[in-house]
């Protein structure tokens, strides 16, 4: 029985202005049609150009469940390419990444393609003479995703024709990439190593609402970063304050910390903390990273460049990037209740280690499954992925600083304690799940 | 002051094992050097602890935050609080070194964390730098290499 397929009102009214209904979480139903739907409609990560820099690297991920590898082909462009053998549908890669030369093969019967996708060749081809191959599904080589962006190394495709370009997509808030980009003297980033994977048993939605959840981190995270600060308290009176206290600290700044940092949000499901300020505002200088980035912008635009720090962008619907230290955040879906999160790191080309050493160590104290602050994030999101299941109330709450006047699709700054970002979010998942109903 | 003998190296890394199996962080934290280093890579093979990513590598300070977290009554990842074990091949003696004081030592493993109803095994090896300090063996490193080390894995709140 069907409650939601075919059923655009059911769709629809999942999303109340100020709160969702548990389905959205919980529904193997609502999370097919998420992954025919939403993630089809919209823009979605694919990778970072650097991990393929050489015609034939490839690198294998998904779009919702359904596995594509991005490759460089021959002409240096970057294609995305759905992973399957047009014959037979056998993964074409099952590395992560490698080179396949100038064209793939597939392993099962030596059917080959150019790296754009294009049908090379079939062994034993007079087999298929007057059978009507080239009209086939098969004959057209692997299909290619139709809808590719290359923004400034960040790869994004769209697999439907329906939902809006690029620029109309993202707007004003690629300006959170330039800044992250532009923080390289050279404004280019390289991948820095494969990322932390770490498997979650909630919905991936839960994930994208925390990044911009602002009253969490001083109550969640009491016991790992106010201990970091209890501890450190212990140490000799002149001992430099390490980098791994200057990561958790901020973490417990109080709630007024966060309301005045503000959040921003944009048209189709973006949006950010840290209009103003942000818990990585305040780590040290790395000496020597100013000047090179004032030699290569000039005094007053390396300011403007290195004032700006964001605390997490969310671009929609299921990428964070943290700017001022290099790190995105990819929250691939995997069933109603099930979430890999890849956490990657970069290296800004050009720059002092230091600041790579630092991006590795937050992801290793944040981001990793042996991260003390990630055990009491998944904690959270695995309790109400159960607790969901209340049928009393089925409703999850985003009221915090309302307004019933609150415009939908704008851009807007205000409170950082604002829930705004999360029905922003909600809008757009409710308009990109019903607009190719 | 005379070296260790191979016997006592040995007891040693299995002595380590059992003070995490039965929760006794405080007197495991004092087996490390006050300049020990916990490693975890995310690579296979890793040679780089700092400039590519790890699950963990973490000094005295951060290994001390771990054994204080695991104490409050905020921690909301540990409640209830996970168990852990561990099987242990025969620690191996890879390297001796009398004169430096330094000990390296080669430990296949089979680790097993539980939280409620879940149970987890991690298969992996351990190696460990071990100095002495005072007459007293330490560990100054202890690097675990999971054989499924850049594998997806939920929780690991404990230490392998």
């Amino acid at each position: 029985m069907s409650r939601y397929r075919g059923n655009v009102k059911a769709v629809r009214d999942l999303v109340r202005p100020a709160e969702v209904h548990r389905d959205v979480y919980i529904d193997d139903e609502v999370f097919q049609l998420e992954m025919e739907h939403l993630f089809a409609n919209t823009w979605v990560y694919i990778g970072h150009d650097s991990q393929i820099p050489n015609p034939g690297d490839y690198y294998g991920t998904t779009i919702g469940l359904q596995p594509v590898l991005m490759v460089r082909h021959t002409d240096n462009t970057v294609k995305v390419l759905f992973n399957r053998c047009p014959h037979k549908g056998t993964r074409i890669t099952t590395e992560a990444c490698g080179n396949t030369g100038k064209f793939f093969r597939c392993p099962y019967h030596a059917w080959s393609f150019k790296t754009d996708g294009s049908l090379l060749a079939i062994p034993l081809k007079k087999g298929y003479e007057n059978t009507g191959l080239e009209q086939s599904h098969a004959g057209k080589g692997m299909a290619s995703v139709r809808h590719v962006r290359n923004y400034r190394g960040f790869v994004f495709a769209k697999m439907n024709d329906a939902g809006p370009g690029f620029e109309e997509f993202f707007g004003e808030s690629l300006s959170s990439f330039d800044n992250m980009v532009d923080r390289s003297p050279v404004g280019k980033l390289e991948v820095a190593g494969g990322p932390l994977r770490y498997m979650h048993n909630c919905n991936w939605k839960m994930l994208v609402e925390n990044q911009t959840d602002t009253c969490h981190p001083m109550v969640a995270h009491e016991s790992s970063a106010g201990t970091a600060i209890n501890v450190w308290k212990n140490a000799p009176p002149g001992t430099k304050k390490p980098m791994a206290v200057e990561i958790f600290a901020p973490f417990m700044s109080p709630y007024e910390f966060f309301e005045n940092m503000g959040i921003r949000v944009w048209p189709n499901g973006h949006g950010h903390t840290g209009v103003h300020h942000s818990i990585h505002s305040d780590y040290s200088a790395i000496p020597g990273y100013f000047e090179k980035m004032v030699a290569a912008y000039g005094e007053e635009r390396a300011k403007h460049i290195l004032g700006e720090n964001r605390h997490n962008t969310v671009y929609f619907p299921n990428l964070m990037i943290k700017g001022p230290i290099q790190l995105i955040r990819l929250f691939k879906p995997l069933a109603p209740n099930k979430t890999l999160v890849e956490s990657w790191t970069f290296r800004l080309v050009d720059a002092p280690d230091v600041l790579l050493e630092r991006t590795q160590m937050y992801n290793r104290l944040i981001n990793a499954p042996t991260s003390v602050v990630g055990h009491d994030d998944l904690e959270m999101y695995e309790r109400a992925q159960e607790g969901l299941h209340v049928d009393a109330n089925q409703w999850v709450n985003v009221q915090r600083l309302y307004d019933p006047q609150e415009p939908v699709d704008v851009t807007a700054e205000t409170n950082g304690t604002t829930e705004w970002q999360m029905r922003n979010q909600f809008h757009a998942w409710q308009k990109f799940m019903t607009m190719s109903m | 002051m005379t070296a260790p003998t191979d016997k006592e190296i040995i007891d040693f890394v299995i002595h380590e094992a059992r003070l995490l199996d039965q929760h006794r962080f405080e007197e495991w934290l004092a087996l490390y050097t006050d300049d020990a280093y916990y490693w975890m890579p995310l690579e296979w093979g890793q040679t780089d602890p700092k400039l590519v990513g790890s699950l963990m590598y973490e000094d005295k300070l951060l290994l001390q935050i771990r054994v204080e977290r695991l104490k409050g009554n905020r921690t909301f990842s540990q409640k209830p609080k996970s168990r852990c074990h561990h099987v242990l091949q025969t620690p191996q003696i890879d390297s001796r070194d009398d004169a430096k004081g330094e000990y390296i030592t080669w430990t296949p493993m089979h680790y097993v964390e539980t939280r409620q109803d879940e149970q987890q095994l991690y298969a992996a090896w351990a190696t460990h730098t071990l100095v002495t300090v005072g007459g007293a063996l330490k560990i100054k490193l202890k690097r675990v290499d999971l054989v499924n080390c850049e594998a997806a894995f939920g929780n690991i709140q404990l230490f392998m």
